[in-house]
């Protein structure tokens, strides 16, 4: 047993180093003076101010967040009902139907980024916020689909029924009890949706266009012109978002069943 | 009384499977009707196209003398309690009482007292800002009436509503549905398996197996005059017999001729008879005409529960008397025990 103990914690100390030390290292040296990251001269808000006056970067940041909610609201909105249309669906073909729609997340990136590419290409749209909109929803949507289809699964098909028994049309019926119900699965389906919507690199660049640029492509190209430590400030604040959201999300849900006791 | 809802030569197919092949039934106002059988005998697929959940594959259902069986659920004076409760786990329990009134714009006001009401019928007071899924299952059932009712339906559906409680709360809820169907003065259509329980709440029992009706009739006609060996096989238990009807008032078993009361057969027509186990006594061999040998003998609580060897066959005995294993005895019963039924394809 003891021996046992021994091993996990072992387990747990490499895991932990391998994880939290990297980031453990940017954060430190977003903070640090000088511009090699080798030894920590000294405490400075440099690097962040830099970053601030830094209107490329910065544009690609707004860029990437607008996409982000974007593709995110709009491939909730398409996962949800799949969702719920392929759960009512009684064919034998359903399963081929469920497997097509999580393909998107099996086919490598790289062959989705040129397939998209061609394929815009060939319907002669013009790269750019468009583009990535279409390219970013077509891989977000599974996440979603997925979350909520695990949710409907476990929910008593009465409910809805209840619901139309008492009076409802179907519609009122998926708006007053269906919805509310998997809202939460919505939620963290959407929530992991923007989190890899925010940080795709592969298939945007075959089809941001020459223009436009996300945060991640942004950060990308730098590694071929020196990465300078601006990268490690605007990834400390990531993380901050990052964090913060999480904590608010968890915050919301702790609220809202201590409400209903 | 009226008839409130007929239902005339129902058919159900699920894919190749036929679930109903034929319902006639009519239902009377004010009544407590049981659809009972086994699993898969369709009671619940009956009820559920009274519900308007699924469309019959064939026949009509009028309710009111009109046809309804295209009409969505959600326009259908029925109102429904559903097996696992379905309350809605987001709204507290006022709130899932007045889903239906919300849905038909009525009043606060009105709301709120008509929700005070139900809650107080039902025996849940002060409950109204409970979380539904904090109630315990009998409390659950109660607000899944209370939310159907307070709709004023013509008709109530029950689909097996006991089934998920425990053995004690069930007994107290049958009495309780019971007093609350003769309180609203409403039709309740009841689906259950439980032959104890249709028998103790209902007006009307419809016996059903394999899509078909069996028998319709009062708990004691379905009782002591099961129509067939199906019923009598379901209701209770029973020693059935094979036998041969001499004429009215005579019929032979066993190789014995026995006075009976029921008539109306063809003149030897085959039959099978119903012998309940506790209309049998257990006599001195002299005394009875068929004769056998006790092969076990076990304690009931009430009664013994006697297993009884003849030439023909092992009769089961329910008595409070008690013979030990080996014995000779007799078996006694009186004409009104013997119940004479059509008999039917092989089970």
């Amino acid at each position: 047993m003891k021996k046992n103990s021994k091993f996990a914690n072992l387990y747990l100390v490499i895991i932990f180093l391998l994880m939290y030390l990297p980031i453990g290292v940017v954060i430190v040296f977003s903070f640090n003076e000088a511009k090699l990251p080798v030894r920590f001269t000294g405490f400075s808000l440099k690097w962040y101010q830099e970053l601030m006056g830094d209107s490329a970067m910065l544009q690609a940041l707004v860029n990437s967040l607008i996409l982000g909610a974007a593709s995110c609201l709009v491939s909730a909105v398409i996962g949800t009902f799949g969702a719920v249309g392929l759960s009512r669906l009684h064919l034998k073909s359903k399963g081929i139907l469920e497997y097509i729609s999580i393909l998107p997340l099996m086919i490598p990136e790289i062959i989705l980024g040129m397939v998209l590419m061609a394929f815009f290409y060939m319907l002669n749209l013009p790269f750019g916020m468009l583009t990535l909109l279409i390219g970013h929803t077509v891989f977000c949507v599974p996440y979603i689909l997925m979350e909520v289809k695990a949710r409907l699964v476990g929910m008593d098909p009465s409910l809805e029924e209840a619901a139309r028994d008492l009076g409802a049309s179907s519609m009122r019926a998926f708006f007053d009890i269906t919805l509310p119900l998997i809202m939460p699965a919505v939620v963290s389906g959407s929530l992991l949706a923007f989190a890899m919507s925010m940080d795709d690199v592969v298939i945007s660049i075959f089809i941001n266009g020459p223009k436009l640029s996300t945060l991640p492509i942004k950060v990308y190209t730098q590694i071929k012109t020196g990465v300078t430590p601006e990268i490690n400030a605007l990834c400390t604040i990531m993380l901050a978002f990052t964090v913060i959201m999480l904590l608010l999300y968890s915050l919301i849900r702790s609220i809202r069943r201590k409400k209903n006791r | 009384m009226n008839k409130l809802i007929q239902l005339k030569n129902l058919t159900k197919n699920f894919d190749d499977q036929q679930v109903l092949r034929g319902i006639n039934l009519d239902i009377y106002e004010n009544e407590f009707l049981t659809l009972l059988g086994p699993s898969g005998c369709g009671k619940t697929t009956t009820l559920r196209i009274i519900a308007g959940f699924e469309e019959p594959s064939g026949g009509e259902v009028l309710f009111d003398g009109i046809e309804i069986s295209k009409l969505p659920p959600y326009k259908r004076e029925v109102n429904t309690v559903f097996q696992k409760y379905a309350l809605f786990p987001h709204l507290n329990v006022a709130e899932n009482i007045a889903f239906g009134l919300n849905l038909k714009k009525v009043e606060k006001s009105v709301i709120d007292q008509k929700v005070g009401k139900m809650l107080k019928m039902v025996g849940l007071e002060g409950f109204e800002k409970r979380d539904v899924t904090l109630l315990s299952g009998g409390q659950q059932q109660r607000v899944a009436i209370a939310r159907a009712l307070v709709n004023e339906p013509k008709v109530l559906l029950l689909d097996e509503p006991l089934g998920a409680l425990d053995a004690k709360i069930r007994k107290q809820m049958q009495i309780e549905l019971k007093k609350i169907q003769q309180e609203v003065g409403i039709t309740f259509i009841y689906v259950t398996h439980d032959q104890e329980e249709a028998l103790s709440m209902s007006d009307t029992v419809v016996v059903m197996n394999n899509g078909e009706i069996q028998q319709i009739g009062s708990p004691t006609d379905i009782y002591n005059e099961p129509e067939n060996r199906f019923v009598a096989g379901f209701i209770g238990e029973s020693n059935i017999i094979e036998g041969i009807m001499i004429h009215d008032y005579l019929v032979e078993f066993d190789g014995f001729q026995f006075e009976c009361v029921d008539k109306g057969f063809e003149d030897n027509e085959e039959i099978e008879v119903v012998l309940r186990p506790e209309d049998l006594d257990i006599v001195e061999p002299q005394d009875a005409k068929i004769t056998g040998v006790v092969k076990n003998i076990t304690f009931k609580g009430v009664h013994y529960e006697i297993l009884v060897e003849t030439e023909n066959r092992i009769y089961k005995v329910q008595t409070t008397d008690y013979a030990e294993a080996g014995r000779e005895v007799g078996l006694k019963f009186g004409p009104e025990d013997i119940h004479v039924m059509y008999r039917m394809g092989a089970y």
